[in-house]
């Protein structure tokens, strides 16, 4: 994480898909470590299947809460051309973490625009570090697809600067408060996550 | 114990700034607070519907949502309202007035703007309406401040018996940063007086209370040259020093760290002598404010020559990665003129554009599909989810200017239509949230003037782009308990609309909706349409077995594709030669089963019937 001050992490996708949770939780996390945290949206269309990005920083002490272009020490993308598009907010030396997942908008379907054959090819391209997996397929292995959000996060705990059971323990924490029986699931979708994940 | 209560005193919070501004509300005493949905601002009364010991309401529009605040505060009690940028435009007859009468019970209204437009029709600088009103502004820079402030702003319309402006933007209200909260305090209630010379705005009265508004205004400017919230900090680097309120004092630590600040909390106001401190310390002075130089021209006014505008855009965000190279090339010595543009990170536009869609089986999926097949019609929309309609693959849509502005547009579209538009149609399309808001007086100004137009009123049961709130139309109040439901035939009925040209559809029946769209565009008098399916994301809502196409069926016409529906998705495209020797596009479909909730539209458009169940 080199010896910068603060830490940017900035999680991208699409309206529906747990974004800004994923950004609460590593908020919470960081929050727990002792640390001054900054997190932001522009959520105004973005459960209309819009572009999603959330803005988590977090050091000793945070003014802006925007991470600039060139800044994020960790992409999240939950979906491969949504990584692709945030990819001028990385580091040089930062790194994109990546589910490989393809959603098509209906812009796309109408051959208005085209989808990019490989985003995940074309992100490495940039001289980006980048790991990539099929978060949704894991997910499918573990019993339910809602398990993407946890599987993100267990990938990129290893890039943190804090230990991973922080994050763990977060997630653990928010699903025995709301739907305990789905702690053990997080878990293993954590440790899946984390295999697969980058450090 | 309520859950919104339970952080106790003193505890330490991940809040965002709309969460804060609730708490700090309620705190404060306050004991009715209005408002009516709109981003950013929504979730501001959406907290404090929760909290026990006030009244909550979402008001029909800003305007009655301000006007009940008014009354609550005449009556001696701390009151509040909240409202988008926009929604200030519809609340200014009362608040333009009020301001002669004053507060009683402590009055804030927190006005929020969406700079940037990530959910508006426009961007517009609230702080003007401090400085045509004659009110104080208060401008929080985070969720801490937003908390304080508001507390605050109660005290300060007490204390000068007037009405505080609490101007927020985006990066306050929907960024979450650490909140210390407090108590309730409990007020007392004086309880309204009569004072018609103070209270009854005629032209006697009024000319009696215009004279103390610039009392007040000399009275104000006096104490916001105190130190309280307007705070210089020296700084270091003297090269430049910045004057600025609200969250672009974060983008500047950010980016300056070691540069003088003059942070303006409550901005007019304007306390000049601090400037003037300011630029007595540094080489020279550089005012960041994002929309409009209200505070620049007000500086320069004052002969203190000052940069702003001059290499600082007009229009979006001030972001560090906008201040700091514009700075940096002013101190160069190459100051460069701003970009008045709106433009995306770096690198966005090479990947295609994800604009908001419509939802899998949105229940105006299918009056839009109805409308764009309908020939020479022209249609008036409004604001709301459904003016996604304006877009791809419908187009159905030519207008959209602000809350209601269908309607008399529609009827203008008609009354000034050229000749050569004789046969054209008009129809007007409107949300049940917001013909309730700004509607209904432009559908009887229809009928009264004997307008050509149909109304398309789309009843979904909710303020459907802000999150599905409630309203007077869903038969429950803020607070999800059942409340009185308006009848949309009978009120438009009761308008003067003749009860043969009001029809109430189902969405998903699109021959239905197609035939009476068809059949009332024809009827060369006001008709309303109203649809009667709800949206899809309320709690309510129950999905049905999902659909697929059948491949060996499906014969490539695409219609499905023009549903609009994000669940159905292209396989391949082909040429074909029909037997007439004529090349056609063929699009072949499929639909993603995992994500159908089988709304049956689609089935409607396929000729071929290769729209089966999922699971045979």
């Amino acid at each position: 994480m080199g010896n910068n001050e603060i830490t940017n992490i900035l999680v991208v996708g699409i309206g529906g898909q747990g974004v800004m949770t994923a950004a609460e939780i590593l908020a919470e996390a960081a929050i727990h470590e002792g640390y001054d945290v900054k997190k932001t949206e522009v959520a105004g269309m973005s459960q209309r299947g819009g572009v999603v990005s959330s803005h988590v920083r977090f050091g000793s002490r945070v003014f802006s809460p925007q991470i600039g272009p060139g800044e994020a020490h960790v992409l999240v993308g939950f979906e491969a051309a949504e990584a692709l598009r945030w990819r001028g907010q990385l580091r040089p030396d930062g790194v994109a973490m990546v589910n490989t997942l393809r959603l098509e908008p209906p812009v796309v379907s109408l051959g208005l625009h085209d989808y990019p054959e490989d985003p995940v090819a074309a992100l490495r391209a940039t001289g980006i570090t980048v790991h990539d997996f099929d978060a949704g397929a894991i997910a499918r292995e573990l019993g339910d697809l809602r398990l993407v959000n946890t599987i993100m996060l267990g990938a990129i705990a290893d890039l943190l600067p804090f230990p991973s059971e922080v994050l763990e323990a977060r997630i653990v924490e928010r699903f025995r408060a709301r739907k305990p029986h789905l702690v053990e699931a997080n878990k293993r979708a954590f440790a899946a996550g984390r295999a697969h994940g980058g450090d | 114990m309520n859950a919104a209560v339970k952080p106790e005193s003193g505890s330490r919070l991940l809040m965002s700034g709309n969460a804060a501004l609730a708490r700090g509300v309620w705190e404060a005493g306050v004991r009715v607070a209005a408002s009516y949905p709109g981003t950013p601002a929504t979730e501001i009364l959406e907290y404090l519907a929760t909290y026990p010991d006030l009244y909550s309401e979402w008001s029909v529009n800003e305007k009655v949502a301000l006007e009940v605040a008014i009354g609550a505060s005449l009556s001696g009690s701390r009151a509040f309202c909240a409202m988008k940028h926009v929604g200030m435009n519809v609340a200014s007859d009362a608040f333009m007035t009020q301001s002669l009468i004053g507060a009683r019970g402590g009055l804030v209204i927190a006005v929020a703007d969406d700079v940037g437009l990530s959910s508006s029709q426009n961007e517009q600088d609230s702080r003007y309406w401090g400085r045509f009103a004659h009110l104080p502004v208060l401008e929080p820079a985070d969720s801490q401040e937003a908390y304080a402030m508001v507390k605050y702003g109660f005290d300060l319309s007490e204390r000068f018996e007037v009405p505080v402006i609490l101007r927020l933007t985006t990066r306050v209200c929907h960024v979450k940063a650490m909140v210390t909260v407090g108590a309730r305090e409990e007020r007392p209630v004086s309880g309204f007086e009569k004072n018609p010379a103070r209270m009854v705005m005629a032209p006697a009265g009024a000319k009696g209370r215009i004279p103390l508004v610039f009392e007040r205004d000399a009275a104000l400017r006096e104490y916001t040259a105190a130190r309280e919230w307007n705070v210089l900090e020296p700084g270091r680097d003297r090269r430049v020093g910045f004057v600025c309120s609200g969250p672009v004092y974060m983008h500047i630590k950010e980016a300056f760290p070691e540069a003088p600040v003059l942070k303006l909390g409550l901005s007019h106001p304007l306390p000049l002598t601090h400037v003037r401190e300011l630029a007595a310390i540094v080489e020279r002075v550089v005012v960041a404010e994002e929309s409009e130089p209200l505070l620049e021209q007000e500086i320069r006014a004052a002969g203190i020559p000052v940069h702003g505008k001059d290499i600082l855009p007009r229009c979006g965000e001030l972001s560090p990665s906008v201040l700091h190279p514009a700075v940096t090339a002013l101190l160069a010595g190459n100051p460069v003129a701003p970009i008045n543009r709106y433009s995306a990170p770096p690198g966005h536009d090479e990947v295609f554009p994800r604009p908001p869609t419509m939802c899998v089986a949105c229940p105006h999926l299918g009056p839009f599909y109805a409308l764009s097949r309908l020939r020479n019609v022209n249609v008036a929309g409004d604001i709301g989810c459904y003016t996604l309609g304006a877009g791809q693959p419908w187009d159905a849509m030519d207008t959209c200017i602000s809350m209601g502005a269908s309607m008399g547009v529609a009827l203008g579209m008609d009354k000034g239509r050229a000749p050569h538009d004789a046969g054209k149609s008009i129809v007007g399309v409107i949300g049940d949230s917001t013909f309730l808001h700004m509607g209904m007086q432009g559908l009887l100004n229809i009928v009264y003037n004997r307008g050509n137009v149909t109304v398309l009123l789309l009843d979904n049961r909710a303020v459907g782009m802000t999150g599905g709130q409630d309203n007077p139309g869903t038969g429950r109040d803020i607070h999800g308990a059942p409340a009185p439901r308006v009848d949309y035939p009978r009120l438009v009925e009761a308008l003067g609309v003749e009860p043969e040209h009001i029809r109430v559809v189902d969405p998903y029946e699109l021959p239905t909706v197609y035939k009476a769209l068809r059949e009332e565009t024809k009827y060369a008098g006001p008709s309303v349409i109203v649809t009667n399916r709800p949206c899809v994301l309320i709690e309510h809502y129950e999905p049905r077995p999902p659909y697929k196409v059948e491949a060996e069926v499906c014969t490539g016409c695409g219609n499905c594709v023009e549903v609009g529906c994000p669940a159905i998705f292209v396989t391949r495209r082909e040429q074909a030669v029909k037997p007439s020797g004529k090349t056609v596009e063929l699009t072949f479909t499929r639909i993603e089963s995992a994500v159908c909730t089988g709304c049956e539209l689609c089935l409607k458009t396929c000729g071929p019937n290769a729209i089966v169940p999922a699971e045979a």
